[in-house]
């Protein structure tokens, strides 16, 4: 089959659904431990939270509403008054060591100076406040995390330099490893230290493997953003080298890069074993490591995950788009031998996914299928009446679309899910197959003759 | 500004989605920014639904704000009026875009010149009411508009119903057990020979509107939604209607006396015969009803004089406080409503029902009372369910804001007949009562809190595991962590690995095999 060479990129703007941005409450507070997150805007964000996402108060939270009303709309009451009685309330009752406000479409409508604000409170209360603009104007959905993050890494330290002294250099080394990955050093004799930070949100344990895979490798990480406590920030600044692990973070590296003065090191996403093994041999030859033991360990995986793969190979998929991890998902199951037919995506940013888009085309060469049609912000309703024509085994789609899709007979997956599961590194491909091929799998375990009773097909 | 951490009541544009639809074949476009189109993803999760909810945002960004959203909103008006054909296309704006001041009014005037479906704006003012208050109104806007319109046509037969009947108003979708009452009322009204005239708005047709005020009569089973349009169908078209509430065994009896009442209003004229219910009742109450027997048998006896707090909206709150005092002999400390535009009618309900009343929106305050009261038992929303389950004090849940429990597959009506068995169920069983009760202080209750991380006692010689990996294993989430040092360990042995590191922990991961899952 012959491909087209380069990618084609559409860009619907069309009416789409997808999670408000704030949504990055929900695991960011988890994920910084120490921080409380104050979502300042409308009942309807509110709403919001604690509905769509099912996020429920089970205790204490450690994330808030600063509920707009009239009075807040119409500039009766002064911001910073209002916004000053509701953070000392936080500090009196929670006592966090940072306090995040998260900006809505309102705070943006009604030019609310939340930045303006932040520093003079700060003084006040004695507790930093970083201001991230998580609206819907301008975002989508994960990229939420990308406003926090790039507004946190102006609160990283600065990074000073101490090449010259070899006995700080290890002193340093030592601190830092403790504090980003809690093991003893008993590798560190062999440790070559490089200034990687990496940037991202991911649980406590697939950031640890993805340390785990790079000291295989004799590199160390000198620390993440965002850290599990807000204290341990990793320093920033000249000569650091940062690289991203999730596709949606595009701000988060123009201000590392722009702001901060950090070298970006551009590869694609450590999703799936494919994608994983690039953004090591990325990261090493930046540092001009020689890589060992990748291919095999890349074969070794999906050796071990053939028989998921057996279940997907030759199927087809379709992205209707939700989370900004499509490309990279798109790309691991096209090597998984699975055809993509659409990848929809919320927001597409060239330069930043560059590498990962690289991939893609490679992949598609490598496994001879046409290259996928990527469409920005698209249309839901024109997708609909596509995948009616394309009929593909699997849509990975909103939850909006979820049911519905269902009972037209086509097997559906919650992109969600893999916003939320740990779907990062070699030792996650297992979760990612799992995820995708629940739904082909649940069709084979039903008994043939029942299964005209489960699939109902409505009129259309 | 307030410091909000949850809230009983949606805002408002989502009450008007909820209206707009439950109506058959009617569109709703919200103008709003990206994500706040999730009533969607609601009504489709929770309410199941096959069909794609006929909710379309037109996206506002910052294209849109700069440019003006006029000709993205009419366009996306005119655009779904061709692809889907709805009868009525219904625009409202969230929190967020209202505050634009955008003259929506214009945008429905220019759309509904291109536009071969209806197209009303949702009149509503986003914040000063909530997500009831809403529904109410865009559910009243709705009926005024297509009765205003056949009466300018003069397409209007206002002649009554042969057979007596009536319109049920406020039936809607993501409402609380909305579905199984509105079952369990048709089938009472079936029962007393009222045939059912339409159903509003739940799956009812735009041109069958114009026939509403033919039924004798109209019932609004949920205050929240409904008394709006029904005290218009009074005002305009003389129509009398019930919002009594037939929840629990007094409550449905004064519902059916007061049908009987109606009917008979027009039945000496129409049909020259009188309808007598009190037989019915009777028969109902004390053989067909398993409540009122119920709370006389022995089971009973330990309720008396149990303490309870009931917590929900207006209509739920108060009838679960009269069965609770009225009808079970158990003892209600406090009870309250979020309900805060109806707090004169909850006041007057349950005066002399309870100790104390309260009326917030604020979960706080409630969870603050009931502690402070430590009832035996709490009837509430899904926020008092977890109060409970903080301060072990069992919940049973009576009252909107919907979850995903709220929509069970099988029949659980809270209305009616059937509905006092329902509600005779849960308030039994959300106590822990008689022997249970002496069992569970002797031994200490049944669940063990602990986190089991037991080991597997397949013998032979036993697997150290270094300190890293310890503390990598308790990072793994609890309900998930014996299962994985199970696994490690197996993979261990199978490799004769004697200490398990951080490398063996991930490598067992990733051995994990596809049988184990399937």
């Amino acid at each position: 089959m012959k491909t087209p060479e380069t990618l084609a990129f559409e860009c619907e703007t069309g009416n789409y659904h997808t999670f408000c941005p704030i949504s990055c409450v929900a695991w960011l507070y988890q994920k910084i431990e120490d921080s409380f997150f104050l979502v300042v805007g409308t009942k309807t964000c509110g709403y919001f939270l604690q509905n769509a996402l099912g996020v429920m108060i089970f205790a204490e939270p450690r994330y808030a509403m600063a509920e707009l009303e009239e009075g807040d709309i119409s500039a009766q009451l002064n911001d910073q008054k209002e916004l000053e009685k509701i953070c000392l309330q936080i500090r009196d009752d929670r006592n966090p060591s940072v306090i995040i406000w998260i900006g809505t479409c309102t705070t943006e409508i009604i030019k609310m100076d939340l930045e303006g604000i932040a520093p003079k409170l700060e003084k006040q209360i004695g507790i930093p406040i970083i201001v991230a603009r998580a609206n819907g104007l301008d975002y989508a959905f994960t990229q939420g995390e990308d406003t926090v993050l790039a507004a946190m890494a102006h609160r990283c330290p600065e990074y000073k330099h101490c090449t010259t002294n070899l006995k700080n250099r290890t002193d340093e080394m030592a601190r830092i490893d403790n504090h980003t990955t809690n093991k003893s050093p008993f590798e560190a004799s062999k440790l070559t230290r490089f200034n990687l930070v990496l940037f991202g949100s991911l649980s406590s344990s697939i950031a640890s493997q993805l340390n785990l895979e790079l000291k295989r490798q004799s590199i160390s990480v000198s620390g993440w953003l965002p850290s599990q406590k807000y204290e341990e920030l990793p320093g920033l600044g000249e000569g650091i080298y940062v690289c991203g692990v999730n596709p949606f973070l595009s701000r988060t590296a123009t201000t590392l890069m722009r702001r901060r003065k950090c070298k970006l090191v551009g590869a694609p996403f450590p999703i799936g074993p494919d994608g994983t093994r690039a953004w090591i041999e990325k990261i090493c030859s930046v540092f001009d490591i020689k890589s060992y033991g990748l291919e095999n360990r890349e074969s070794e995986i999906w050796e071990n995950v053939k028989d998921y793969i057996q279940v997907i190979n030759g199927k087809s998929v379709f992205f209707m788009g939700d989370n900004l991890l499509e490309i990279s998902l798109a790309r691991f199951l096209i090597r998984c031998g699975m055809i993509v037919y659409e990848v929809g995506i919320p927001y597409m940013d060239r330069r930043y996914q560059a590498a990962e888009l690289l991939f893609l085309q490679h992949t598609c060469r490598k496994m001879k299928t046409p290259l996928p049609r990527i469409v920005e912000k698209p249309d839901n309703y024109g997708q609909i009446q596509r995948m009616h024509e394309l009929k593909p085994h699997l849509a990975i789609t909103g939850m909006a679309h979820a049911n519905p899709l269902e009972a037209r007979n086509i097997d559906t997956k919650w992109s969600v899910e893999f916003t939320f599961a740990q779907i990062h590194g070699f030792s996650s491909v297992r979760d990612i197959l799992e995820l995708v091929t629940r739904p082909l799998r649940r069709r084979g375990v039903i008994t043939p003759g029942f299964r005209s009773l489960s699939k109902q097909t409505t009129g259309d | 500004m307030k410091l909000a951490y949850w809230m009983y009541a949606g805002p408002a544009h989502i009450g008007t989605l909820r209206v707009a639809s439950s109506f058959r074949n009617v569109h709703a476009i919200m103008h709003a920014p990206l994500g706040d189109d999730y009533f969607n993803v609601m009504r489709s999760m929770l309410e199941r639904e096959r069909d794609f909810t006929p909710v379309t945002a037109s996206v506002v960004d910052r294209h849109v704000l700069a440019r003006g959203s006029r000709d993205k909103v009419v366009s996306n008006i005119s655009r779904k009026g061709e692809e889907q054909r709805p009868d009525l296309i219904v625009l409202t704006p969230t929190c967020t875009s209202s505050i634009l001041q955008e003259d929506l009014q214009n945008f429905v005037d220019r759309a509904s010149l291109y536009s071969e479906s209806d197209v009303i704006l949702a009149d509503v003012n986003h914040y000063r009411v909530n997500e009831l208050q809403a529904s109410d109104k865009t559910l009243e806007q709705i009926v005024r508009y297509y009765l205003d319109r056949a009466r300018k046509e003069g397409i209007f037969n206002r002649s009554l119903t042969d057979v007596p009947s009536a319109n049920i108003i406020g039936i809607l979708t993501l409402g609380f057990h909305n579905q199984h009452d509105c079952r369990e009322l048709k089938r009472l009204l079936g029962e007393l020979g009222v045939s059912i005239n339409q159903i509003i708005p739940e799956g009812e047709f735009l041109n069958n509107l114009k026939d509403l005020p033919r039924a004798w009569f109209n019932i609004v089973p949920y205050r929240e939604i409904g008394l709006m349009a029904a005290s218009f169908l009074e005002k305009e078209y003389g129509m009398p209607y019930i919002s009594t509430t037939p929840i629990g065994i007094s409550n449905t009896a004064d519902f059916v006396m007061q049908v009987e009442k109606l009917m008979n209003f027009w039945a000496t004229v129409l049909l020259g015969k009188k309808f007598h219910y009190d037989q019915y009742v009777e028969n109902q109450t004390k053989f067909v009803s398993q409540a009122a027997w119920f709370s006389k048998s022995i089971d009973c006896q330990n309720l008396a004089g149990k303490e309870a707090v009931v917590f929900g909206d207006a209509t739920h709150a108060a009838s679960i406080t009269k069965i609770l005092s009225g009808e079970m002999g158990i003892r209600v400390s406090c009870s309250g409503t979020y309900c805060k535009h109806d707090a004169g009618w909850f006041n007057e309900q349950v005066q002399g029902l309870c100790d104390e009343v309260i009326i917030t929106e604020d979960h706080t305050e409630v969870g603050d009372t009931i502690a402070r009261i430590e009832p035996s038992a709490i009837f509430g929303t899904q926020m008092e369910r977890h109060i409970g389950k903080r301060i072990d004090i069992p919940c049973g849940v009576i009252s909107s804001p919907v979850h995903i429990q709220n929509f069970p597959l099988g029949y659980r009506p809270f209305m009616g007949y059937e509905g006092t068995n329902q509600i005779s169920d849960l308030i039994y069983n959300s106590f822990n009562l008689g022997m249970e009760d002496h069992l569970l202080d002797v031994f200490g209750g049944h669940d063990t809190k602990g986190i089991s991380t037991k080991s597997l006692s397949t013998g032979g010689k036993s697997i150290d595991w270094t300190p890293e990996a310890e503390s990598e294993l308790k990072r793994i989430p609890g309900f998930v962590r014996g299962k994985v040092k199970k696994n490690t360990e197996v993979f261990a042995r199978q490799n004769n690995i004697l200490k398990i590191t951080v490398d063996v922990m991930y490598a067992a991961k990733e051995r994990r095999s596809i049988e184990s899952l399937a």
